[in-house]
């Protein structure tokens, strides 16, 4: 008796939740990726889900490789990547996939050499000849023409890079592919690549943490994690050949000198960008959306994310050190909304 | 609807659905049933793992075929993919993990089984056994913290000053590399060599110690010539139970192994091993051909783990059949 009554309860609730989920409730979206935009995804959904309490949407940092797997095989609504899909991705998926540039970030060059305190200037070239192995002692002619005046030390260079595969080794990598050949033909751009020499570390934390440890050490983290940990940090030239610090308004700089040249479909790398206060290592990073979605209270639900993101959700950006998006970029962004059917 | 439509009766009697029900009423029947249940379980999941293992690693398996495990190049920007140095960075870990740990155990087992206090073995006991719960991302920090800068600072210019002859010792020091994940592996599994080795050691009957005392053996001769090697079987066991927890060992070791795929004479040199690259790696793989070499990796990591489990009973079978104080 008892186990037919707990059937009959049973039975009867779930046909009251399929009525449920099919009339006015919440809209469930689920979206998977990057990990570097991670904080800010996480403030927006949560922000949205305050403004519309009927739109839940569930975002996991699982690695924008991950996430762009995800959504190809159609197990979550939307992705996340710190790298354009390629060309050879697009043609290979099953379903037409569009790219939404949300916020910026940028990685930048942090070291430790025991008694130089100074900020130290990087050429492109010295950048490519340090993670090249090419470049092996601190006091080369490389870095000592970019630094006058700094005393550095005859000390051999150790390098430390991403071991896990990251949205910041692609930033980076892609920017070392553009400013030197030998690296575009020896090593390439991507998440994870053969590095010629060097440790790996951890996540920006592991590549920190070794650093701080490694005298006369030199590595490479994110924007946000260098502010929120006050790592010391170099400036880089950049292609008009100005010595930058990474900070807000140089990345920005960056992304307003690409704005004018954005393709249509917005998968554009903005590293080593013209203008005069550009910080060359910048990137975008982006939504991944499919441009067909069946369910039409999904379909609303994203939109209607994507449009508030680009109106409202900006001014969130700041605060967690990401640069928002240039205006250009926003309003060619909203015109392209109406391309998800 | 048509199988309702058969008839239950021309089943056998003890067949019957009552005879059935009366069967099952009868708890054995029912533990039997669950407990095959179970152990058929064991074995399920094993072969599902080993399936799915070998199906996501056909790319690889099919474009690199053998030599696969004997190229040295990972990149995944040229789709070039070998297991070599991770496979020689997970054996020479292990290597140097059990060099360590299998001295220090066995000493602080026997120390702990014969020698001291009963109050402080079974206080000491409790906290070995705690030390084999501590997360091993704990003993990654651990390594990072202390192991690494005591290594750099001091341990490895004092085996280049004294030992820097052998190839070993040899190369720039960094702190993290080999020498510094074996360590921090020692340290994992060292409780778990004392543990199991007390437990045997304590497991010896008291007769033998005794008619080896009774015919004038010091204490240490009765322990180390009778006891020991009457607990053989249970010792090796031990250690290839910590051998097994080495190899696999992902968050610690790659948090000081310093995560660079190269085969270096030098245990001061930054290596990777299997299970590091597969967590490091696998999130952010794009293109089928690099997912199919990762996974590949996880099944090279298994048949490691699966022949040196097989030379380990190989092993004991042949200490056991010599047959020193075997019951």
């Amino acid at each position: 008796m008892m186990i037919r009554k707990l059937a009959v309860t049973v039975f009867l609730l779930a046909l009251g939740t399929m009525a449920w989920a099919q009339g006015s409730g919440p809209v469930l979206v689920n979206g998977a990726g990057a990990t570097f935009p991670d904080p800010i995804y996480s403030k927006w959904f949560d922000e949205y889900h305050k403004a519309h309490p009927a739109i839940q949407i569930n975002y996991q940092s699982v690695g924008s490789g991950a996430g762009i797997r995800q959504l190809l095989s159609g197990t979550v609504d939307f992705g996340a990547s710190d790298g354009p899909m390629s060309l050879e991705q697009l043609a290979q998926a099953k379903i037409k996939v569009l790219h939404f540039p949300t916020v910026l970030g940028a990685a930048l060059p942090t070291y430790n050499i025991p008694g130089v305190s100074q900020e130290l200037n990087f050429t492109p070239e010295a950048l490519a000849g340090i993670f090249l192995g090419t470049i092996a002692k601190w006091n080369a002619p490389a870095l000592a023409r970019a630094n006058p005046g700094v005393n550095l030390p005859a000390k051999d260079i150790v390098v430390i890079h991403r071991s896990d595969g990251s949205g910041t080794t692609y930033i980076w990598t892609d920017y070392l592919s553009k400013v030197s050949e030998a690296w575009r033909t020896k090593v390439g751009k991507g998440t994870s690549v053969n590095w010629p020499v060097g440790l790996g570390g951890k996540g920006n934390e592991g590549v920190a943490g070794l650093i701080k440890q490694t005298p006369n050490s030199i590595g490479y983290v994110e924007l946000i994690y260098a502010v929120q940990n006050k790592l010391p940090y170099g400036r880089v030239r950049n292609a008009a050949g100005n010595f930058i610090r990474a900070d807000l308004p140089s990345v920005s700089a960056a992304a307003a000198a690409a704005a004018k040249s954005m393709p249509d479909d917005f998968r554009v790398s903005i590293t080593n960008a013209e203008g005069k206060n550009a910080y060359p290592i910048s990137s975008f990073t982006w939504l991944l959306v499919p441009a067909r979605i069946q369910d039409p209270r999904k379909r609303e639900a994203i939109t209607g994310f994507l449009r508030w993101m680009l109106k409202d959700g900006q001014k969130y950006a700041e605060p967690l050190a990401y640069a928002p998006l240039p205006r250009e970029v926003i309003e060619k962004e909203m015109k392209a909304i109406a391309q998800v059917q | 609807m048509a199988t309702a439509a058969i008839p239950v009766k021309h089943a056998g009697p003890g067949w019957g659905l009552r005879a059935l029900a009366r069967r099952l009423r009868n708890g054995d029947e029912i533990a039997h049933l669950f407990t095959l249940v179970f152990a058929a379980s064991v074995i399920l999941i094993t072969s599902l793992l080993v399936y799915e293992l070998w199906v996501n690693s056909a790319l690889a398996r099919h474009k690199f075929g053998l030599s696969f495990l004997f190229t040295r190049v990972w990149d995944p920007i040229f789709d070039q993919f070998g297991a070599l140095p991770f496979v020689y960075g997970t054996l020479v870990t292990s290597a140097v993990a059990l060099v360590i740990a299998v001295p220090v155990g066995l000493g602080a087992a026997i120390f702990l089984a014969e020698l001291a206090p009963p109050k402080i073995s079974g206080a000491l006991a409790f906290v070995i056994d705690l030390l084999a719960a501590v997360p091993s991302v704990i003993y990654g920090l651990l390594g990072i913290f202390v192991v690494v800068p005591l290594l750099r600072e001091y341990v490895q210019p004092f085996l280049k000053a004294t030992l820097g002859f052998l190839p070993l010792f040899q190369g720039p020091i960094y702190g993290v590399g080999f020498l510094a994940a074996g360590v921090v592996l020692a340290v994992m599994v060292v409780p778990f060599i004392i543990s199991v080795s007390r437990e045997v050691l304590l497991g010896v009957p008291g007769d033998q110690r005794e008619a080896a005392l009774a015919l004038g053996a010091t204490r240490w001769e009765a322990t180390w010539k009778v006891v020991v090697p009457y607990a053989r079987t249970g010792i090796l066991g031990s250690i290839f139970l910590a051998l097994a927890r080495a190899l696999g060992e992902t968050m610690a070791v790659t948090m000081v192994i310093g995560n660079n795929p190269q085969i270096s004479a030098s245990l001061f040199a930054p290596g990777y091993s299997i299970a590091a690259v597969i967590a490091n790696e696998f999130s952010e793989a794009t293109g089928d051909l690099y997912l199919h070499a990762l996974v590949e990796l996880g099944l090279v990591l298994f048949l490691l783990t699966f022949i040196l489990n097989g030379l380990a009973r190989l092993l004991i079978l042949a200490t056991t059949q010599r047959g020193v104080g075997q019951e």
